[in-house]
């Protein structure tokens, strides 16, 4: 049986770790390859890296960050920020990652999906998609980390994505991020039943039942930064009280 | 005991970078296949894979690396197929109709039913079969992520199983020809033993 996924989220800008300052067991908590390699050894699925200020300029520090990670990690690796090109996806893949993420720029020019599954293959192309609840009772997407109105409902954009070619949608309730609340559970049930492909819930999360809650809502990954980040609560501590609930997990 | 001679064939498409470094981790010393001398010489090769059937074999029958590939595979060297390098030594795809594999094992590779989320995208419970003979796989979990799947075990080979949409083929293995629909390479502490236990078996392998 597929196990459910527990994935930490690493914000990185300028090759250095942005979020979660304080983290215990670690001399430097800014070093994204120590930190790969205690979560790994923590029992974390995956790891997803986001590049948060990722610009033509900053991408060969980019590119060193996923060379220093994935020379410690033995799980898999998605890179996103700032990837404009199929070209930018191939740098990153030449440096480590396994799978590139995709937002702003898909929304711009959806063909991009379409060219990174043809040339990559779909389980490569993860499409992010930041979503914010709109006055309708629906959710509008976002882009340029949630500053702009993408001018499309993030339901059907999600469904669209899937359609392309996208292998994995990485969703993020804009309203939810960095609250602690839960994710967006109303968000999740709504893109599992447009799309086959499977989800990353995203934003909100600060206790195991919110994790528990975005799976039973259809997801089947569910990434986290914050709640990691004190060093208070590992993976290990999330996997086991998620197997105590019956859920399927990794030991 | 020095490190063997392994080489990995670049198709062009696959996630070569992870390839290498768990090679590497699992003690290899790893280099990129730069023709088919490189693949008739190594000791060990390793064919990665993602991306389409056609993409693939299309960058693989240039300079005849597809040709020097079947010779090894026929030969019963060591060799180990990862993800769609599996699929590529079946007969045919339905990812991609009308294109022959290598055909080295009979059988075709079929999409995932609608009724499970594709791709088939983390990690699930490897079952070798425990009426074959003892080999290189063992029960465990690894790292899927893949649309279509191999689901009947070519007879002469020591297959392993996996469930999800049904029971299909994780993995089948013959001596130090090993080919797998999981990524060893992202498939933890597991993977990184089988790929020690691959590299093991292709150092001591009678060239």
């Amino acid at each position: 049986m597929l196990t459910v996924r527990i994935v930490p989220c690493l914000d990185v800008r300028d090759g250095r770790i942005v979020k979660g300052v304080r983290f215990q067991g670690l001399r430097d908590a800014g070093d994204p390859a120590a930190r790969a390699a205690l979560y790994e050894a923590q029992g974390a699925d995956e790891l997803v890296i986001l590049d948060v200020a990722a610009t033509p300029a900053g991408r060969g520090a980019q590119r060193d960050v996923v060379r220093a990670v994935r020379g410690v990690l033995s799980i898999p690796l998605t890179v996103g920020g700032g990837v404009r090109s199929a070209d930018d996806a191939a740098g990153l893949l030449d440096a480590g990652a396994d799978k590139v993420s995709v937002n702003s720029a898909a929304v711009r020019e959806p063909g991009l999906i379409d060219a990174l599954a043809e040339r990559f293959g779909s389980q490569c192309t993860v499409v992010a998609i930041d979503a914010a609840r709109d006055d309708a009772g629906g959710w509008r997407a976002r882009t340029h980390g949630g500053g702009e109105d993408a001018e499309r409902d993030a339901v059907a954009w999600a469904r669209e994505a899937g359609e392309r070619g996208a292998g994995e949608i990485l969703l993020t309730s804009w309203d939810r991020d960095g609250t602690g609340d839960g994710y967006d559970l109303d968000l999740i049930a709504a893109v599992a039943a447009v799309t086959r492909v499977p989800i990353i819930a995203s934003g909100g999360a600060a206790r195991v039942e919110h994790l528990a809650a975005a799976i039973r809502a259809g997801a089947g990954a569910v990434l986290a930064a914050t709640i990691f980040h004190d060093g208070v609560t590992g993976v290990g501590d999330v996997k086991r009280a998620l197997a105590a609930d019956g859920f399927e997990v990794r030991p | 005991m020095n490190a063997p001679d392994i080489v990995v064939v670049a198709t062009g498409t696959a996630n070569t970078a992870s390839v290498l470094a768990g090679l590497a981790r699992a003690g290899a010393r790893p280099r990129l296949a730069r023709d088919a001398a490189d693949i008739d010489g190594a000791r060990g090769v390793v064919l990665p894979g993602v991306g389409t059937p056609h993409a693939a074999l299309a960058g693989l029958a240039a300079g005849g690396l597809g040709e020097a590939l079947v010779r090894r595979l026929r030969a019963g060297r060591p060799t180990l197929a990862i993800c769609l390098g599996m699929q590529l030594l079946c007969e045919t795809s339905a990812e991609s109709p009308g294109v022959a594999g290598f055909g080295l094992v009979p059988g075709r590779i079929e999409r995932l039913p609608d009724r499970v989320r594709v791709p088939h995208m983390g990690w699930n419970r490897v079952l070798p079969d425990d009426a074959g003979p003892a080999g290189l796989v063992q029960e465990g979990h690894a790292y899927f992520a893949n649309s279509y799947r191999l689901t009947h075990a070519p007879a002469g080979w020591r297959a392993s199983f996996v469930d999800y949409g049904g029971r299909w083929v994780a993995a089948f293995e013959r001596g130090a020809v090993l080919a797998c629909q999981f990524h060893p390479e992202l498939s933890g502490a597991w993977g990184t033993a089988l790929l020690a236990r691959w590299i093991t078996g292709a150092a001591e392998a009678a060239c």
